[in-house]
């Protein structure tokens, strides 16, 4: 049964900007190319951590929503668990609301999110500065 | 022995009329809570990042499962903390 799914991972803040993108890449193609319909992605960029994770306290976020077939989940998740890249991750299958509330937000309150990214970025670049020095 | 049943106030007795408390997401047709959203979960949780009761907030046993849920998810992506202090 196909279902739609949203998947949210945690990148470690130690990889290059080339890292981050073959690592999305990975996921998109291991999605794409075992049937999976990719709906929606969303970077939320470099984001603080609100508590720290195998010692690290920020992360990059990569959102992916996606439909597809109950078995893949568990083959998305078996790729997630054996690489090291990854802090944490999360999926999750959506029912009729909350694919609701995604199209809204998408469609909708694209304002809101605009706004919102503007302010995690200006809060968050002078913190991967500082750690890049260090 | 008929004063004792007249008992008189200093200041007028205030009357407490507890305001009814009522489910936020079934008043305004919220189906669906956010766990992305960690701005609107805080108001579901103490200083402490302790999900409050729903004798405190009013959500009905629905919703209040659907918030716990949300708030978790929140918590495994490091969105809201597990634990706090001063959260607010």
């Amino acid at each position: 049964m196909v279902r739609q799914y949203e998947t949210v991972f945690i990148m470690t803040p130690v990889l290059s900007e080339q890292q981050i993108k073959e690592t999305v890449q990975k996921y998109q193609s291991l999605l794409t190319e075992s049937g999976a319909e990719i709906v929606y992605e969303n970077n939320w960029g470099m984001r603080k951590l609100a508590y720290p994770i195998q010692k690290k306290s920020t992360g990059f976020y990569y959102l992916i929503e996606f439909k597809a077939e109950g078995e893949l989940i568990a083959k998305l998740e078996t790729a997630y668990k054996r690489d090291e890249k990854l802090l944490r991750f999360l999926t999750v299958s959506l029912d009729k609301h909350a694919i609701a509330y995604n199209e809204k937000k998408r469609s909708g309150g694209m304002r809101k999110q605009q706004e919102a990214a503007m302010a995690k970025q200006d809060t968050v670049k002078p913190k991967s500065q500082e750690e890049a020095e260090n | 022995m008929a004063n004792e049943t007249e008992i008189k106030y200093l200041t007028p007795i205030t009357v407490e009329t507890q305001r009814k408390k009522y489910c936020r997401f079934k008043k305004s047709g919220i189906k669906y809570i956010d766990y992305k959203d960690a701005d609107f979960l805080l108001k579901f949780v103490n200083e402490q990042g302790k999900l409050l009761p729903r004798r405190l907030t009013g959500t009905s046993n629905k919703y209040q499962k659907k918030v716990a849920q949300a708030v978790k998810r929140a918590r495994h992506l490091a969105l809201m903390p597990y634990v706090a202090d001063l959260l607010k």
